[in-house]
């Protein structure tokens, strides 16, 4: 399982002021946590970057390759500071990301630039028309970034399928679709497709002290159908695998002893998989 | 071979609440989807209750005010009507003079018109606020306490000021209106916060809020459908209030219940645009799941009791 670190995101109020004054300290102290955590790659989302986007990423790309032997994801959607950074990346300790192209014409470019410099790629199953309705849509949108990744000539070991995952607290029922999308994404192609998800984003909106829970028990729940990596907070994801057992055994039926464990899983379960409705106050009931 | 049609039977069923003291009215109470009474319980006809306010309605389009000439100066006359001359089974008071932008009423001018409508009337009372909600949280409070032992509905709480007003309506034995902005989410968790409070959740009536036809009544129908369904197939408790279609507000200030036949020929005689518009739009709520209706005009009224004849 891969880990891509997502917390150098212009999003968090000390990064992006570290970006703005263009502080080293924060940048680097973040990566190399992430990297101490046990994540393959560092996430660098500096959002749409319309001014300065190039220096920006280039900056981000020496900032944390200085102190963390690993590779990065380039996230944003200016194709020139994509291409600055892919320029200056050091590839010794792995291939570059690109996050991400879709199925909007405005982010085919992308792909060419990841055949330009071989770097790997994320396809957001998502087009002009507004948001995938179910797994069944983002698969069609998937194979036809599959079909115009081989032509712009990336080989498809080299595309992470990522089927949007949106929030729970107003998306409910996409948490399945989410699920069966990863299923049916390993479906259209021999060998199975690579995948990636923004984990974060099923608790995007909901309680502080419920999102650990929430991205946690899901991350499960995607492994099981066959994830390949996720963009979301090591930290978090180590957790997760350690409760892997636990969570397993609860699902093929058992009881644990621990019964407030026991509710916090079950009532947790019951909201990802659409069996109860879900309100703030859900792990309350 | 003949055909039996399969019967659908749910692990859930939809509160039953009654309101009034003299004369009562019953809604909810159902273990089936709206009117498929053939597959279980359906024991209660949907109540529609005519909506009177407080301040004369100078702001209602003519088709609706003109009805209503005569005894809409009055509170007190305009609930007779309603009861009397109308066969109301239930009138909501909305307290919209109490509104800052508005006449900005007190709470104690809201009280009192709140015991001079009681005291003229038999059948059940819905007190509404204005909807701002800083003042409806005062308003509501005196409301409920005049109201007190009548068995009043008192709506509508929401997220914003729910506290003052779900302790008001617990102290005063009323029952509750919960509103959110048609969110099901948010709705379910107005409703846990309510009876986190301590208020029962039988006394509690959902409003997911309405919208026109044209206007955004298919969100509203989702919703209400959603909820009606997570009550009766999940069981979910929190879901199970009957809900409330607040239609007439909702209607009345739309362009096609008031832009004139000169203005818009094509769109035909504004007076049963206007009474069309709105029976539709609480028909349509009727079948996605609204057990309580206010309405405006007695035609539209009627024109839904014949609806809800043919459907039980």
């Amino acid at each position: 399982m891969l880990i891509i670190g997502e917390k150098l995101s212009i999003i968090a109020k000390r990064v992006r002021e570290a970006m703005m004054k263009k502080d080293k300290g924060p940048i680097q102290e973040i990566a190399t946590r992430q990297w101490k955590e046990g994540s393959g790659v560092i996430d660098a989302n500096i959002g749409p970057a319309e001014d300065g986007g190039e220096e920006l990423m280039q900056w981000m790309v020496t900032t944390i390759q200085e102190v963390v032997p690993l590779p990065v994801c380039l996230d944003t959607t200016n194709a020139n500071a994509i291409e600055a950074g892919l320029k200056i990346h050091n590839n010794q300790w792995g291939r570059p990301f690109i996050n991400s192209t879709s199925n909007d014409p405005e982010r085919f470019p992308i792909l060419e630039l990841a055949a330009k410099y071989n770097s790997q790629v994320i396809g957001l199953t998502v087009g002009k028309g507004g948001l995938p309705a179910d797994a069944e849509e983002r698969t069609e949108i998937a194979a036809e970034i599959m079909g115009r990744a081989m032509e712009y000539g990336v080989p498809l070991e080299d595309l992470y399928l990522d089927p949007l995952v949106l929030q729970i607290a107003t998306s409910q029922d996409h948490a399945l679709h989410v699920i069966k999308a990863i299923k049916m994404f390993q479906e259209i192609n021999d060998p199975p497709m690579k995948t990636v998800v923004g984990l974060s984003n099923i608790s995007n909106g909901c309680p502080k002290a419920l999102r650990p829970i929430l991205n946690k028990y899901y991350f499960i729940m995607l492994m099981n159908a066959g994830l390949t990596s996720a963009i979301a907070d090591a930290h978090e994801m180590a957790e997760a695998l350690n409760e892997k057992k636990i969570i397993d055994s609860v699902l093929a039926g058992e009881k644990l002893d621990d019964a407030k464990k026991m509710m916090e899983i079950t009532k947790t379960l019951d909201v990802i998989m659409g069996r109860t409705l879900y309100a703030h106050s859900y792990l309350e009931m | 071979m003949a055909f039996v049609a399969p019967k659908e039977t749910y692990s859930g069923k939809v509160y039953q609440v009654e309101i009034g003291t003299d004369k009562t009215a019953v809604f909810g109470g159902e273990s089936v989807l709206p009117f498929n009474s053939f597959e279980g319980n359906a024991p209660n006809r949907p109540v529609v209750a005519y909506e009177i306010q407080d301040v004369a309605p100078e702001d209602w389009p003519e088709t609706v005010k003109k009805v209503y000439d005569g005894v809409s100066n009055d509170p007190v006359a305009w609930a007779k009507h309603c009861q009397d001359s109308l066969n109301a089974r239930a009138i909501a008071l909305r307290l919209i003079g109490t509104h800052p932008d508005r006449e900005n009423r007190s709470p104690e001018d809201a009280a009192k018109t709140v015991k001079d409508v009681l005291a003229a009337i038999n059948v059940p009372l819905i007190i509404l606020g204005s909807n701002n909600a800083e003042k409806d949280a005062a308003v509501l409070v005196a409301a409920a306490e005049a109201a007190k032992g009548k068995n009043c509905i008192i709506g509508k709480a929401q997220e914003a000021n729910y506290k003052t007003i779900v302790a008001a309506a617990m102290a005063n034995n009323h029952k509750l209106i919960a509103m959110s902005e048609l969110d099901i989410n948010l709705s379910k968790q107005l409703n846990i916060l309510i009876t986190q409070m301590g208020f029962d959740k039988e006394r509690l009536i959902t409003d997911p809020m309405c919208s026109a036809l044209g206007y955004g009544l298919e969100y509203t129908y989702s919703v209400m459908e959603r909820i009606r369904l997570a009550a009766l197939t999940q069981n979910d408790a929190t879901m199970q209030p009957p809900m409330l279609a607040d239609v007439g507000m909702y209607v009345w200030k739309i362009k096609e219940t008031q832009a004139s036949e000169a203005d818009l020929p094509q769109w035909g005689t504004l007076v049963e645009r206007g009474i069309a518009w709105e029976t539709t739009t609480a028909g349509s709520l009727l079948i996605s799941g609204a057990e309580l209706l206010i309405m405006r005009h007695p035609e539209a009224a009627r024109a839904v009791e014949k609806f809800i004849d043919e459907l039980m």
